[in-house]
């Protein structure tokens, strides 16, 4: 293979462990997707498309050096804003603007804004001393507040938090002062009551469900209920595979996108809920591991930061489908079905590869 | 190099984060486990109840037959369509092809569905024909549903509607038979235990909790020729003398069992717009006043007495009488005559003087026995008992007019009872419309004043008798004509009801018939002209029908040869 090709291309290595917790959590994934999708090969094989193409993307973003990535970063910031600006202008889609129609291809500018807003933020933090001073806070504040706003008046309120949250981290790995962080944080809290009255009703509606289910059980908190119902019914060892009451006869709703733990917690159970955190854990763990690893801020920030937000979607949804916090619209990754999450979760994983086959450069 | 080493991002941050997902990792197992181990039976029992369901398995309704086995009511499977609104309001193109099938408007069904749009389940149409059924399925339409149920038909439609009555859309008996023996069969619906999905669909059938017994069928007395026959007449009768209503009533000498029972007007039981006006069974719930077909059971009263003979005269001359200031008259002077011609004549005035020689008691006690002022016991919804007041209150004029008909009221069921027993030596049998039924019989009168009354009875078709047009070729008819003035907020108006009371053949009964036309508007109005007629048709059908022989058999087929002989077609 090496021989094909000329002799100055450098293969840089593939983190194998990595690389297998994602083929097997993506194997498990569409195992339960047949199911939940009441055994619809269509579907599978689809989704299966979805994660070649994730898959292609993790293989060419591996091969890019994350030098070249920090240069090129400001570049997809400021397209992913004029893109976000776009939708706002020519957006398609049921009921909010989220998608943007090429003509060729259908996609959400919001999904490269998860990418791009902790590289812009690691791109300005690269340069400069560690921890940031003031003036550097506020600007890194400004490249995370724009275009969380504008993901948040689509409205998608979820993503707009997620992009908020991986920000964050990256403000928080860059060894920001604790004090710093907490009045941040008192600021963030101070600023939650203000940020009721901009959210629409549904969303308020999700809020006030969670805090009552009952209140509403066949509106509003039919979702809540059913899949606490789908979850604690797969009691300790599940219902068994394609036999899970709940979901076959459709009480889950959206059970294979959003909710789709709720089927895979009927059909396999506590067992099956303890193994796929498992690998959620290690994958995460992993990432974690390679930041590290990684020689220089860009690649540490964006490494921490990306592997992270990955483990908070999967706790934002688990937190969603047991009822412990609000419906939002976070899918499980790389298991819930869905089209652009997964390919921008794959690429964030090909930035982590990247990092990790260039570990021993320094820049 | 150590200002390169504080360029980099502290790694410290990144174990403290690891540590933090470790906490929330446990924290999520930790609900997980709450979730699935500790509430899992009560959460379990929340799911099960959602999608186990018990649903009620339709059963057939039994069957009403006429006493030869031929259907009069049967239930035959059919479905109905129901839709759930939340799915067919999805796709509201599909309206439009389905109410043309169902023969609705697409606005209106729309309508209906938006006012229901949060509902699951909305009936569109009950009891479809089995081509749009199939049609209907062959659609296919998201969120349009067949369910199967029985429907009621009635083969002989308005004939028989006034007995048997109806059942309403749910299949509950709300007239006649139908009510009266809807816990027979009615039968008893399955319970079955199925899951289904969110959408109400039936995935699989899990268990039968109870199996469905069908209803029995219920055999009646009605002979269906016969019912027709006499419906068919009554029919006639009705239109031809522009009456306002009619009965006639025919039953089984020997056991009682109501062979025919058919009123005017009538209704389609098997149409869902029913006037009220056409409901009742007359025969059972309307009382009249009887007239003269009371007269027979004077006359039997006074037999009773000793002091009367068929042969004891009366004179009735001048036509009429006076009672306490009230006129009582005949329509001619029959001069003197005797209580055989009292009946064959219908004196009113030789019944009050035979009346008013009886003591008040001793008249009711007879009337009493007959059944008159009490209901009969077949157990028919809405069955009137009539008037029959007590002797203690009788005025001497109401006695005079008891004994011809007035100032008591009957049903037709109760005339053909009462006559029955006349004509079986005194017995009254308790009149049946269902088989299987035994009817004792209670002997109310001495048979041998049951006889003489029949024959005098039998000179009302005779030559001289008021009753001649009730004959009937080869059989001899006993009977009676009456004809009453029907009473009005001002006094009897001048409406009447005619009637007709008999049974043959008279040498050995074996049928009582009793017509009555209410309210007869054309010229005629007498129950010999008006009635008798009817009460001809009707038997003369029946004996031939059940094949009963005449009275004189042999002087039939003589009378047959002869003709024959003289060559007559």
């Amino acid at each position: 293979m090496r021989r094909l090709l000329p002799g100055w291309v450098k293969w840089p290595q593939l983190d194998v462990p990595l690389l297998a917790g994602l083929l097997l959590l993506m194997g498990f994934g569409l195992f339960v997707l047949y199911s939940a999708s009441g055994g619809s090969m269509d579907t599978v094989y689809r989704q299966g498309t979805r994660m070649a193409v994730g898959l292609v993307a993790l293989l060419v973003l591996s091969q890019v050096p994350p030098h070249i990535l920090r240069i090129w970063t400001p570049w997809l910031f400021v397209a992913g804003v004029v893109l976000l600006l776009a939708t706002w202008l020519f957006g398609t889609g049921r009921s909010t603007n989220r998608w943007l129609d090429l003509g060729f291809i259908r996609f959400q500018p919001s999904e490269i804004m998860k990418l791009a807003v902790p590289m812009m933020m690691a791109w300005y933090l690269h340069p400069r001393r560690l921890p940031p001073d003031a003036a550097s806070i506020l600007v890194l504040v400004l490249i995370l507040a724009v275009p969380a706003a504008l993901i948040a008046r689509q409205p998608d309120l979820g993503t707009a938090l997620l992009v908020a949250v991986s920000g964050c981290f990256v403000l928080f790995l860059s060894g920001l002062q604790w004090r710093v962080i907490l009045g941040l944080a008192g600021l963030a809290a101070a600023a939650a009551p203000a940020l009721w009255y901009v959210m629409h009703d549904y969303q308020r509606q999700r809020v006030l469900t969670f805090l009552d289910p009952e209140s509403d059980p066949l509106g509003s908190g039919w979702n809540i209920i059913q899949s606490k119902i789908a979850v604690g019914s797969g009691g300790l060892l599940g219902k068994g595979w394609l036999n899970g009451t709940q979901s076959r006869l459709e009480f889950i709703p959206e059970r294979h996108t959003d909710f789709i733990l709720a089927v895979l917690s009927e059909e396999f159970g506590l067992i099956g809920v303890i193994f796929l955190f498992a690998i959620y854990l290690f994958i995460a763990g992993r990432g974690l591991y390679i930041a590290t690893l990684a020689r220089f801020t860009y690649a540490r920030l964006l490494a921490g930061s990306l592997s992270l937000t990955f483990f908070v979607y999967v706790l934002v949804n688990a937190g969603m489908v047991s009822g412990l916090l609000p419906v939002v619209g976070v899918p499980l990754p790389l298991v819930s079905y869905g089209g652009t999450s997964i390919v921008t979760l794959l690429a964030g994983f090909g930035i982590l590869m990247s990092i990790y086959g260039h570990r021993n450069f320094i820049r | 190099m150590s200002s390169r080493q504080a360029q980099i991002a502290p790694v410290s941050r990144l174990y403290a984060f690891l540590l933090l997902f470790l906490l929330c990792s446990v924290a999520l197992v930790a609900r997980a486990v709450n979730l699935q181990i500790v509430d899992t039976e009560f959460l379990q029992d929340q799911g099960e109840a959602r999608y186990l369901r018990e649903v009620i398995v339709p059963t057939r309704r039994g069957n009403i037959l006429d006493r030869n086995g031929e259907p009069l009511a049967v239930s035959t499977p059919v479905d109905s369509v129901w839709v759930n609104p939340q799915e067919l309001l999805q796709t509201p193109e599909d309206i439009e092809p389905l109410a043309r099938v169902l023969g609705f408007e697409a606005d209106e069904i729309e309508r209906r569905l938006t006012q229901r749009s949060t509902r699951e389940f909305v009936w569109l149409r009950r009891r479809l024909r089995p081509d749009v059924a199939s049609e209907i399925e062959s659609m296919g339409i998201h969120g349009v549903y067949l369910q199967k149920e029985y429907r009621r038909f009635y083969p002989a439609s308005e004939v028989a509607s006034h007995l048997i009555g109806f059942t309403n859309i749910d299949d509950v008996g709300q007239e006649g038979l139908e009510l009266a023996y809807n816990d027979w069969l009615q039968g008893k619906p399955g319970l079955k235990r199925v899951i289904r999905d969110r959408l109400g669909r039936t995935v699989e059938h899990v268990e039968l909790i109870r199996e469905s017994l069908p209803g029995n069928d219920l055999s009646l007395t009605i002979d269906r020729r016969l019912q027709y026959l006499a419906y068919r007449e009554l029919k006639r009768t009705v239109l031809k003398h522009g009456a306002r209503s009619g009965s006639v009533v025919l039953l089984d000498v020997q056991s009682g069992e109501v062979l025919a029972m058919v009123n005017q007007p009538s209704y389609n039981p098997n149409r869902s717009n029913i006037d009220s006006d056409g409901l009742r069974n007359r025969a059972i719930t309307d009382v009249f006043e009887p007239g003269s077909v009371m007269k027979p059971f004077a006359v039997a009263s006074a037999l009773e007495t000793g002091r009367w003979t068929p042969t004891t005269p009366i004179d009735t001359t001048p036509g009429r009488i006076n009672i306490s200031g009230h006129t009582i008259s005949d329509h001619h002077n029959y001069g003197p005559i005797d209580l055989t011609r009292l009946i064959t004549k219908s004196s009113n005035v030789a019944a009050t003087k035979v009346a008013l020689d009886l003591e008040p008691e001793h008249l009711w006690s007879t009337y009493d026995r007959f059944g008159f002022g009490d209901v009969t016991g077949t157990g028919f919804p809405g069955e009137s008992a009539g008037v029959l007041r007590n002797h203690r209150r009788w005025r001497r004029v109401e006695q005079a007019t008891l004994s011809y008909g007035y100032g008591i009221s009957v049903t037709a069921l109760q005339l053909a009872t009462a006559f029955a027993a006349l004509a079986d030596d005194g017995r009254l049998r308790r009149p049946s419309l269902v088989m299987g039924a035994t009817n004792p019989p209670t002997s109310v009168l001495d048979p041998e004043i049951a006889r003489q009354v029949a024959v005098m009875l039998e000179t009302v078709t005779g030559p001289e008798g008021t009753g001649k047009s009730a004959r009937v070729n080869n059989y001899r008819i006993s009977g009676k004509t009456g004809t009453s003035r029907k009473a009005s907020a001002a006094g009897y108006a001048s409406r009447y009801i005619a009637s007709f009371a008999g049974f043959a053949p008279s040498s050995v009964p074996r049928l009582v018939g009793v017509v009555v036309i209410n309210d007869p508007s054309g010229e005629q109005y007498y129950g010999g002209l008006v009635a008798a007629p009817l009460f001809s048709t009707v038997m003369d059908g029946a004996l031939r029908l059940l094949n009963v022989p005449p009275d004189d058999y042999d002087g039939m087929v003589a009378n047959l040869k002869q003709d024959n002989a003289r060559g007559d077609p």
